[in-house]
């Protein structure tokens, strides 16, 4: 429950009296903002007093009356608007006058109540300037969180990018002081080095640009009919060459005839993403299997390896950004960090999900779930 | 004269055989540990002259972890910590002031990355051994 500090300035004992009757021992609910408000209650009978009250406590909603024995209402406005105080203003004003409402409003009131209102009319105008002073303060507080979110992850984002330069530096450094001899050969290695950690950084560069631009919602997207046997193909292809090197055999088992309806270069890189894993961190001599079927309204795909595996707790921290599992097992393969962040942002775009089971040295099984893309003619189930 | 022994410690493996060869290249005997597991276990088996600890492992924070643990075990082992965690990262751990300095309980933080002689010339200072003699540094 929230509780929101009022302040109700009038100097007619009776409309003050009336008022704070009318708001105390209130609980509102506002169920749209999550939650319940209630008021303390402050008065004060003049202008003099209203500074006062607001240099010795905060205030979240002000009740002005419009005329006042030592200022108007629209002074006060004029003075609270230089300040720049996080409270709302209802402007009360003794009859009618548009004119008056209008000119508040212009000043910076929220609202406006005539007078004589009832309490019921009373509680109605602090209950919106509650919900809007409510869902203004959330907004802000999210967009803090996300500047705080940015910030950690530019953070992150930096110490993996010097990384490599600090490593291909120092392999510079030590090939010009020819810390391994005259020999020419005796530096091969650090080349190589040089190479693999270059190659480590523009993976993260293009990793880093897919992931942007998907969160962006800047890619174009073109939603078509995407043959899934197709795009699945075309990714253990991409993987071909270092599967064979390492003896892993990738068994494909998608219906020739499933298509779906989505952006053909998304569809890629849930493959590409799943499967490249799968291969990665998988144990020489191993297997992937690649599966795809219809299940109900979703597509499912479903891919299976027989590799390294991971911790209930490592299957837990694997869909943040930039979350590598570093271990003995890992540390030879070659990662962003964010291959796994885009995949999830990428089936957020289909209001689909991803799962992950696994077990330590057995293998991972990723479950990707496509929803909203099916058209009338759902393809075959898999027989 | 028996070389002296350094430990160090980096989960980069590159940046862990460069190291590891400046500090040979330059006449110590060099212990390496390549995570904060490995190296826990280095620690109660060898007791290093000197300690070279990356901040950064399988912990935010490894690198003061194994320090407090060198220091309980061998108090005069100095240890030096690397980092690439600085202002230029947003993060920063103000080690110069006397007081971060006691709990942190690290002799000297340098910057990644380290260029050879300064590293050399740091370890130097640390072991309290005579300047090199070289032509090319002063």
């Amino acid at each position: 429950m929230e509780t929101l500090n009022i302040l109700i300035v009038d100097d007619e004992y009776g409309m003050r009296r009336g008022a704070e009757r009318a708001l105390r021992d209130v609980t509102l609910s506002l169920p749209d903002v999550n939650g319940d408000v209630r008021f303390e209650i402050r008065t004060a009978a003049t202008g003099k007093e209203l500074e006062e009250m607001l240099e010795s406590g905060h205030t979240d909603i002000l009740l002005l009356d419009h005329k006042l024995p030592d200022m108007t209402g629209l002074d006060i406005l004029d003075s609270l608007g230089k300040r720049s105080l996080d409270l709302l203003t209802i402007m009360i004003t003794a009859y009618a006058s548009l004119d008056t409402a209008v000119t508040a409003t212009r000043r910076g009131a929220y609202d406006f109540l005539a007078k004589p209102f009832t309490p019921e009319e009373l509680r109605g105008a602090v209950r919106k300037a509650a919900r809007h002073l409510i869902l203004q303060r959330q907004a802000r507080r999210l967009a803090d969180e996300k500047r705080q979110v940015r910030f950690q992850f530019t953070s992150v984002l930096a110490h993996e990018m010097k990384a490599p330069i600090a490593a291909i530096e120092g392999y510079l450094q030590m090939i010009r002081e020819r810390s391994a001899g005259e020999n020419l050969e005796n530096y091969d290695r650090m080349l190589d080095r040089c190479l693999i950690r270059i190659e480590g950084m523009r993976k993260l560069i293009s990793d880093l640009l897919d992931l942007t631009a998907i969160e962006s919602g800047q890619r174009q997207r073109n939603i078509v009919s995407v043959n899934v046997a197709e795009a699945a193909r075309q990714s253990v292809e991409n993987m071909k060459a270092e599967a064979e090197r390492r003896g892993i055999r990738i068994d494909l088992r998608v219906p020739a005839d499933l298509v779906l309806e989505g952006d053909r270069t998304e569809i890629e890189m849930i493959f590409n993403n799943l499967v490249s894993n799968a291969v990665k961190y998988n144990r020489d001599n191993g297997k992937v299997t690649v599966t795809a079927d219809v299940s109900g309204d979703d597509v499912r795909i479903q891919v299976d390896d027989t590799g390294i595996g991971m911790t209930q707790e490592e299957c837990q921290r694997l869909f943040n950004d930039f979350t590598r599992i570093r271990n003995e097992k890992t540390r030879h393969i070659l990662g962003s960090g964010l291959g796994l962040s885009t995949l999830k942002k990428l089936v957020t775009l289909y209001r689909g999900s991803i799962s992950v089971e696994s077990q330590p040295d057995a293998g991972s099984t990723f479950t990707v779930t496509l929803h909203d893309c099916l058209n009338t003619s759902p393809g075959k189930r898999e027989v | 004269m028996k070389k002296k022994t350094i430990l160090v410690v980096d989960d980069d493996l590159d940046l862990l055989e460069q190291l590891t060869t400046i500090l040979e290249n330059a006449g110590y005997q060099v212990v390496s540990a390549d995570s904060h597991a490995a190296a826990e276990e280095a620690i109660l088996k060898t007791k290093a002259d000197l300690a070279i600890l990356d901040l950064m492992m399988e912990e935010k924070d490894s690198g003061f972890i194994l320090s407090y643990q060198i220091k309980k075990l061998y108090p005069d082992t100095p240890v030096i910590m690397l980092t690439a965690v600085t202002g230029a990262t947003g993060v920063s751990f103000a080690t110069q002031l006397p007081e971060a300095q006691s709990w942190t309980k690290v002799d000297k933080i340098l910057d990644k990355p380290v260029r050879p002689e300064q590293l050399k010339a740091e370890v130097r200072r640390m072991l309290q051994e005579e300047p090199e003699n070289g032509s090319s540094h002063s």
